[in-house]
């Protein structure tokens, strides 16, 4: 299958939905491809990238940091990137920065930039195809 | 001929809305297109042999394809299907965007 640039918008807030991680393993297929990858991360999905979320460990189940393993999506995404440049292709994530500012997540991690709706339209003009994955 | 790939990620039993999404995938496969229903998340519990199934299988015999997620299957404990009902990976979703069918989640 030939390169295609291909865009997913996201809604939902971190670790309320599961219609994230279902848009995880979806980017993930498309990164392993080599696919030119373009995300925009709107309402909620806007804390997605945000730089200081931290790992934590559960004493409730009595585990430490290292057996708690917690995933943030914050990693999620750094990884979807290493992964997408390892296969050859990019991605372009961009965060709405309105949502971002009634947040208080501006501090993204690398790789990924502030941006409006206006570079949602942007994405599906450039695009061979568009996923929306709406909140509920 | 147009294909679309509707994507269900709620369960009916939760939602009323999803008997219409069956609906529309039924009346796109009526109007001459080629149409794929992907189950995932909550929306696996229909593919149990169960009430909802029928409308699902019916589907199946409408020409409509029905596939469920099989990692959510995994998840839920679900391993048998009912008929016409298919496991797939989520790679499906990748496959039609790259085909360019119109994908739409719901």
């Amino acid at each position: 299958m030939a390169k295609r640039t291909l865009t997913i918008a996201l809604m939902d807030a971190p670790y309320e939905s599961a219609n994230l991680t279902t848009a995880f393993r979806i980017l993930d297929v498309a990164a392993r491809r080599g696919h030119d990858i373009n995300v925009f991360a709107y309402e909620g999905a806007a804390a997605l990238a945000f730089a200081r979320q931290a790992a934590h460990p559960n004493p409730v189940h009595g585990k430490n940091l290292a057996e708690e393993n917690h995933p943030t999506t914050k990693d999620q995404v750094a990884a979807l990137l290493a992964e997408a440049a390892r296969n050859g292709g990019k991605v372009d994530w961009v965060n709405c920065g309105m949502c971002v500012d009634e947040r208080g997540v501006g501090e993204f991690v690398d790789g990924t930039r502030r941006g409006s709706p206006a570079d949602f339209q942007a994405f599906v003009d450039a695009s061979d195809n568009t996923l929306v994955i709406p909140t509920k | 001929m147009i294909s679309y790939l509707l994507i269900e990620s709620r369960d009916p039993f939760e939602s009323n809305d999803v008997p219409y999404y069956y609906e529309l995938a039924k009346a796109l496969r009526e109007a001459g297109n080629e149409v794929t229903l992907f189950l995932v998340q909550n929306g696996v519990l229909a593919a149990r042999p169960s009430a909802p199934a029928a409308a699902l299988s019916a589907l199946g015999q409408s020409g409509v394809k029905v596939l469920a997620d099989e990692f959510s299957l995994r998840e839920r404990g679900i391993a048998r299907l009912a008929e016409g009902i298919a496991a797939a990976a989520i790679d499906v979703v990748v496959d039609h965007l790259e085909a360019g069918s119109r994908t739409l989640w719901h």
